[in-house]
C-alpha cells in the first residue's frame, strides 16, 4: 500500500485523504444534546458511566458494611446484600470501565490522535450513545420494579439466575439481560466506528506502527469486544427465552422446593461457557485501552520514548489473541470436563509472558529517563504497582490446581479488584488528569489531586492486600455474613471491619475528585497550550480545546512515530509528530545529518 | 504490505520514514462504508456461529428430539436464493447504469425477501398447529431461535433497501452512491443467504 | 523522594505483612498437602519478581528524577535485554505451570479403591447418600423425587435398595480411606466445600460431577457451600466428621436405608388411609 519514492524527494505530496462532509450543528439541541461530534459523545458516554459508577460505588459501601460489621444495619438483609454485590459488579464492568474507556476515552482521543476531525459514521456513533443510556436507564429501573434487581451475582448463573431462590429473578433479571442485550447492540455500533475510523481515516502519514499506544489499545480491545459481546448477547437472549417463553436451553430438570419443574434437558454449563467466553474477553477490553494509555503517560512524564515500542504493540494484539482462549479458566470448579483444565491452564500462563514483558518495558522506559513526577505520573506509576501485584495473584488462580482451594474465596475477590479495578482506574484518573487541560483549558487542581492520589493509592491497596490472606484462611466469597464456623478466627473479623473503614475512606476521597472536576472547570489555572509538552496529534490541534472538526484548515501531516522524546540532537526534548525533520530547532552545533545519525 | 510486516517495522529508523511518509492515510482500498459492513458482518457471523456450536453441542445429549422439516422450508430457501440472485443481477445493471432495471431488481428482491419472511412465519404457524412450541424441548427453542434472528436480520437488511430504494425513486442519488448501496445491499443478501444455508443445513442434518 | 520511599515500603511492607501476618490457611486434613506446596512455590516465585520490579522502579526514580540540564537517553529497544527477560519470565512461567499440571493429573485420576459417596445438594441444606453393603450407589432421577423419596433413588433398582441417606445431616467418613465424593445437585448450582480438604467442585443439576481425597486426620470440619446459590447461600452449612473405621462403622449401622426409609413411608400412608377410613362414614352402606 506504500511506495517508496527517490530520497532527494523531501516535496510532501498533497492531501490525497479526502475530506469528510462534516456535521454541523444548527441548534443547542444538535450541538450538545443530540450531537454527532465524537469529543460531545465521548463527554456523554464519560458523564453517564461516572454517574452510574457512582451508584456501583455506594453498592460498594452498602456491601461493606454489612461485611465488616454484620448484625448492625437493619435495613441491609441478605436479598439486599445479593443484590448489591450483583449491580455493583455489572456496573463497575460493563456500564462503567468499558464505556468510559471505549466509549469516552476512545471517541475522544481515536479521532484526535490519529488526526481525522471526526468518526467515521457520526449519526452511528450518537445512536450508540443513546442506546448506552438506554442500556443505563433499564439497568437503573430494575432497582424500582417489584423484587428489585437481580441478586443472581454479575455471573447470572443459571437455572438460579431465574429461580424464586434468588432475588429478583420475577423482574429484575429480566431488566438485566434485556438492559445487555441493549448496551451490546449500542456498543457494537460505536465499536464498528472505532475501528473504521482507525483503519481508514488517518492523517497522512500516519501508519499504523505510527500511532500512539493509546489507540492501539482501543483499537485491540475494540476488536476484542466485537467478538466477545456476541456470546454474551446469545447467552442473555437463551436465557431471557427460558425465563420467558420457558424453553429449556440452561434448564435441567429440577426441584423446586419441592415442585418439579418443566424445564428438562438444558445445560447450565453452556451459559458458562457463552458467559466467559464473554467474560474473559472482557478482562482485556478494560486493560489493554489502559496499557496503551499509561504507556503514553510514563513516556511523556519520563521524556523518554516508550522501551520497545515494538514489543508493546506485539504484546497488545498477542494477548488480545489469547484472550479468546482462556476463558475456562473461570470455571475449573465449574464440573466441565476435567481434562479442559491441562489446556486453559497453559494457555492462561502463556499470557502471563506478553504481559510481564510489557512491565518490563513500562519499567525500563523509567530507566534513564528524565522523570517528572506530575500526577498523571504518580497515578502511572500506582498502576504498575496495583497491577503487578493483582497480576501475579492471576498466576495462582490461572493454574488450575492452585485455583482449586482458592476459587469462590476472598483471594478472587482481591485479585480481579486489584487487576481490573484498582489498577485500570488508576489508569483513568492518570487520564483524566493528564487529558482535562484538553477538554477545558484549565489545569486540575494540583492539592486536590494530590490528595486524592495518596489516599486512593494506599488506601485500595490497604484494601485489597490483606484480603488476599481472607482467601488464604477460606473465607468464601459473596456471603450475607460468616455466621459459626470453626476455621475463621475472630482476627479475620477485624480484618473485615479494618477493610470496610478503608473503603469508606477511599470511597469519601473520590468525592474530593468529582469536586475538583466541576471547580477546576472555572476556577483552575489557565493551562498552556500542550502543557506537558507531548508528541501526540491532539495537543498540536489549532484550538485548545479542540473545536468542530478537530483541526483547523488542513488536516495534519504525520512526519515521525509518536515517541521521538529527547531526540539527541534536537533542541527541545520532544518533536511533535507533526513537525517535519526541516522544521526541528537543532541544538547548538548540531546539524540535520546528526539528528539522524544517532538514531538506531 | 500484509499486517504482520507491517508491524513489523521500525518506526523510528530513517529508512522507515521515509517509508512511512508516503502513507495515504487507510489501511484499505475500500469505501469506509462497505468496511464498516464487512466488520458487521464478521460480528454477525461470530453471533452464529456461537448458535450453532451451542446448538451441536446440545445435539449431543440423548434426550435430543429432532423437529420434522416442513417441505415449505426448501420452498422459502429458494426464495431467498432467488432474492440473492437478483440482488447481483441488480448491481450490475446498476454498474451499467440503466436505471429502469434497477428499480425492477430492487422491486424484486424486496418482494422476494417479504415473501421469505412471510414464509418463514408460515413455517412457524405450522409447527405451533402441530404441538411443537418453543418450550417443548430444546431442539425446537433453537429452531424458533435461530430462524427467529435470521428474520430479524433480514428485516435489519430491508430497511437499509428501503432507503436505497426510496432514493432510487425520488432520483435523489448520485451514480456512485447508488453503487455502493446496491453492493452494500447485494453483500448483506448474499450474506444472509449463506448464513441461512449453513443454519439450515446444521438444521436438516440433525 | 517520597514516591520511591513509599514504593520501596510497599514492596518490602508487603513481604513483612506477609511473614507476620496471622492469617494463613488451615491446617491441611486431606492428603493434597502438594496443593500447598505449589502454592508455596508460587509465591517464591512470583514475590520475587513483585519486589524486583518495585524495587527497579523506586530506584529509577530516585537515580532520574528531573533535575537541570537532565535530558532522556534515547533508545527505542534493546533486542537482546527484551529477549533475555521473554525467556527469564518463560522459565518462571513454566516453573510455576509443571508442578501444578502434575498435580492436577493426579486430582483428576481417582484411585481404583476409592469408595463412593454421593453428596446431594439443595437449596439449602446438604444430603449424602452412602453405598449400603453391596458398596454400589443406586440409579437417581429427578422425576422419582417425591415427599418420601428425596434423593430420587431409581426404587427399582437393586443397587439402590441398602443405600444409606443422610438428610440434612452430618457425614462422617473414614480417615485414611480415599473417597470420591460424586456431587449431583436437585435445584441449582452449589459447590461442595471443606476448607481443609483444599479440594472443592460445583455441583451441577442434570449431571454428576466428582473429586477425591484422601483424609489424613480426625476431626469435624465445616461444610459451606461456595457457589451463590439464592438468598441461603450463607446459611447453607453442613458438617463432616473424620473419623477411625470403628466409630464410622458404629456411625454407619445407626443410618436409615433406602428400604427402611420407603417401609416407613409406606407405613405412614397406610395409617393414615387407615385413619381417614375410621372417621369418614360409611356413606356407600
Amino acid at each position: 500500500m506504500t511506495e517508496t519514492t527517490s530520497p532527494e524527494d523531501d516535496i510532501v505530496p498533497p492531501q490525497e485523504v479526502p475530506e469528510m462532509d462534516l456535521y454541523h450543528p444548527h441548534s443547542f439541541l444538535t450541538r450538545w444534546i443530540f450531537s454527532q461530534d465524537a469529543k460531545v459523545i465521548a463527554i456523554q458516554y464519560s458523564l453517564v458511566a461516572i454517574s452510574i459508577g457512582m451508584v456501583a460505588l455506594v453498592l460498594s459501601w452498602l456491601m461493606r458494611l454489612q461485611l465488616g460489621f454484620p448484625d448492625s444495619f437493619d435495613f441491609i438483609d441478605a436479598a439486599d446484600y445479593y443484590q448489591f454485590i450483583t449491580m455493583h459488579g455489572m456496573i463497575m464492568v460493563v456500564y462503567l470501565l468499558t464505556a468510559l474507556f471505549l466509549g469516552g476515552f476512545g471517541n475522544y482521543l481515536i479521532p484526535l490522535m490519529v488526526g481525522a476531525r471526526d468518526m467515521v459514521f457520526p449519526y452511528i456513533n450518537m445512536l450508540s450513545f443513546w442506546i448506552y443510556l438506554l442500556a443505563v436507564l433499564v439497568l437503573v429501573s430494575s432497582f424500582f420494579v417489584p423484587g428489585g434487581p437481580t441478586g443472581a451475582g454479575w455471573t447470572l448463573y443459571p437455572p438460579q439466575a431465574i429461580l424464586s431462590g434468588t432475588p429478583g429473578q420475577e423482574f429484575g433479571i429480566i431488566l438485566m439481560l434485556a438492559s445487555l442485550m441493549l448496551f451490546i447492540v449500542g456498543f457494537t455500533m460505536g465499536g464498528l466506528n472505532y475501528v473504521v475510523t482507525i483503519l481508514q481515516a488517518r492523517a497522512r502519514g500516519m501508519t499504523l506502527m505510527r500511532m500512539p499506544l493509546t489507540i492501539w489499545g482501543i483499537f485491540i480491545a475494540t476488536v476484542l469486544a466485537l467478538f466477545a459481546f456476541p456470546a454474551l448477547f446469545v447467552a442473555s437472549l437463551m436465557m431471557m427465552f427460558d425465563k420467558i417463553l420457558e424453553t429449556s436451553f440452561f434448564m435441567p430438570a429440577m426441584i423446586e422446593f419441592g415442585e418439579k419443574m418443566s424445564y428438562g434437558g438444558g445445560s447450565p454449563i453452556l451459559f458458562q461457557h457463552l458467559f466467559w467466553f464473554f467474560g474473559h474477553p472482557e478482562v482485556y477490553i478494560v486493560a489493554l485501552p489502559a496499557f496503551g494509555i499509561v504507556s503514553d503517560l510514563l513516556s511523556v512524564n519520563a521524556r523518554k520514548n516508550i522501551f520497545g515500542y515494538r514489543m508493546m504493540v506485539w504484546a497488545i494484539v498477542g494477548i488480545g489473541a489469547l484472550a479468546f482462549v482462556v476463558w475456562a479458566h473461570h470455571m475449573y470448579v465449574s464440573g466441565m470436563n476435567p481434562y479442559f483444565g491441562f489446556f486453559f491452564a497453559t494457555t492462561t500462563l502463556i499470557i502471563a509472558v506478553p504481559t510481564a514483558l510489557k512491565v518490563y518495558n513500562w519499567v525500563l522506559t523509567l530507566w534513564r529517563g528524565n522523570i517528572h513526577l506530575t500526577l498523571p505520573m504518580l497515578f502511572a506509576l500506582a498502576f504498575i504497582l496495583t497491577f503487578v501485584n493483582g497480576g501475579i495473584t492471576g498466576l495462582f488462580l490461572g493454574n488450575v490446581i492452585v485455583d482449586i482451594p482458592l476459587s469462590d474465596t476472598m483471594f478472587v475477590v482481591a485479585h480481579f479488584h486489584m487487576v481490573m479495578g484498582v489498577a485500570p482506574i488508576m489508569v483513568i484518573f492518570g487520564a483524566i488528569y493528564h487529558w482535562y487541560p484538553l477538554l477545558t483549558g484549565r489545569m486540575l487542581h494540583n492539592g486536590m489531586g494530590q490528595f486524592h492520589f495518596w489516599v486512593t493509592f494506599l488506601g485500595a491497596y490497604a484494601i485489597y492486600f490483606p484480603m488476599h490472606y481472607l482467601g488464604f484462611i477460606g473465607v468464601p466469597r459473596r456471603y450475607f455474613e460468616l455466621g459459626e464456623t470453626t476455621f475463621i478466627p475472630d482476627s479475620a473479623h477485624d480484618l473485615n471491619a479494618f477493610i470496610t473503614v478503608a473503603a469508606l475512606v477511599v470511597g469519601f476521597a473520590q468525592l474530593v475528585f468529582l469536586f475538583n472536576l466541576f471547580w477546576s472547570r472555572r476556577n483552575g489555572i489557565v493551562a498552556e497550550r500542550n502543557p506537558w509538552k507531548a508528541t501526540t496529534l491532539e495537543w498540536q490541534t489549532e484550538h485548545m480545546p479542540p473545536t468542530h472538526g478537530n483541526f483547523g484548515k488542513d488536516l495534519p501531516i504525520v512526519y515521525r512515530w509518536a515517541y521521538d522524546f529527547s531526540v539527541p540532537g534536537a533542541e527541545s526534548d520532544f518533536i511533535p509528530q507533526n513537525m517535519a525533520t526541516k522544521d526541528v530547532k537543532l541544538a547548538e552545533g548540531m546539524t540535520v545529518a546528526d539528528l539522524k545519525a544517532e538514531k538506531t | 504490505m500484509s499486517f504482520f510486516s507491517e508491524i513489523a517495522s521500525k518506526p523510528w529508523t530513517d529508512e522507515q520514514i521515509k517509508v512511512d511518509d508516503q502513507f495515504k492515510g487507510h489501511t484499505f482500498t475500500l469505501p469506509k462504508a462497505m468496511l464498516g459492513l464487512r466488520v458487521l458482518l464478521v460480528v454477525v457471523t461470530m453471533f452464529f456461529t456461537l448458535l450453532a456450536i451451542a446448538y451441536s453441542g446440545r445435539m449431543t445429549f440423548e434426550d435430543w428430539q429432532s423437529l420434522p422439516e416442513p417441505g415449505l422450508l426448501w420452498f422459502n430457501t429458494g426464495l431467498l436464493l432467488v432474492s440473492s440472485v437478483v440482488f447481483r443481477w441488480t448491481k450490475s445493471a446498476t454498474q451499467q447504469g440503466r436505471n429502469g432495471k434497477v428499480k425492477l431488481g430492487l422491486f424484486l428482491v424486496g418482494a422476494l425477501a417479504f415473501a421469505f419472511l412471510i414464509g418463514q412465519l408460515i413455517v412457524w404457524q405450522q409447527l405451533a398447529d402441530l404441538g411443537h412450541f418453543a418450550s417443548a424441548n430444546p431442539a425446537n427453542g433453537f429452531f424458533y431461535l435461530i430462524t427467529g434472528l435470521h428474520g430479524l436480520h433480514l428485516l435489519g437488511g430491508l430497511v437499509a433497501w428501503g432507503r436505497t430504494t426510496l432514493r432510487v425513486m425520488r432520483g435523489k442519488i448520485g451514480q456512485e452512491k447508488l453503487l455502493l448501496s446496491v453492493e452494500m445491499c447485494a453483500l448483506y443478501w448474499s450474506f444472509l443467504l449463506v448464513v441461512w444455508l449453513a443454519m439450515f443445513l446444521l438444521l436438516l442434518v440433525t | 523522594m517520597i514516591v520511591a520511599l513509599v514504593l520501596i515500603f510497599i514492596a518490602l511492607g508487603s513481604v513483612v505483612f506477609h511473614v507476620v501476618n496471622p492469617w494463613w490457611w488451615t491446617e491441611i486434613a486431606s492428603n493434597w498437602g502438594y496443593i500447598d506446596d505449589t502454592i508455596v512455590l508460587t509465591f517464591w516465585i512470583t514475590g520475587t519478581v513483585f519486589v524486583a520490579v518495585i524495587l527497579f522502579m523506586a530506584y529509577c526514580i530516585l537515580k532520574f528524577r528531573t533535575e537541570k540540564g537532565r535530558r532522556a537517553h534515547y533508545e527505542p529497544e534493546n533486542k537482546k535485554l527484551e529477549i533475555w527477560l521473554s525467556v527469564l519470565t518463560s522459565i518462571g512461567v513454566a516453573g510455576m505451570l509443571a508442578p501444578g499440571l502434575i498435580v492436577w493429573q493426579q486430582y483428576v485420576t481417582v484411585p481404583e479403591n476409592a469408595s463412593e459417596i454421593e453428596v446431594m445438594g439443595q437449596q439449602w441444606q446438604w444430603n449424602f447418600r452412602l453405598p449400603g453393603k453391596d458398596g454400589r450407589l443406586g440409579k437417581t432421577e429427578i422425576r422419582f423425587v417425591d415427599d418420601d423419596n428425596y434423593f430420587g433413588v431409581d426404587p427399582n433398582d437393586p443397587n439402590g435398595q441398602d443405600d444409606v441417606l443422610i438428610e440434612g445431616d452430618d457425614l462422617h467418613i473414614r480417615m485414611g480411606k480415599p473417597i470420591k465424593f460424586l456431587l449431583r445437585s436437585v435445584d441449582v448450582l452449589h459447590d461442595f466445600y471443606v476448607p481443609q480438604f483444599r479440594a472443592k467442585m460445583d455441583l451441577v443439576p442434570g449431571v454428576i460431577t466428582y473429586f477425591w481425597i484422601t483424609p489424613i486426620r480426625t476431626g469435624t470440619f465445616d461444610i459451606l457451600c461456595a457457589e451463590l446459590c439464592g438468598i441461603g447461600h450463607h446459611e447453607m452449612r453442613g458438617s463432616v466428621t473424620v473419623e477411625k473405621d470403628a466409630a464410622f462403622q458404629e456411625w454407619i449401622s445407626e443410618q436409615e436405608t433406602f428400604e427402611e426409609v420407603q417401609a416407613a413411608a409406606l407405613h405412614r400412608k397406610l395409617n393414615k388411609e387407615l385413619a381417614q377410613n375410621e372417621l369418614e362414614p360409611r356413606a356407600k352402606n
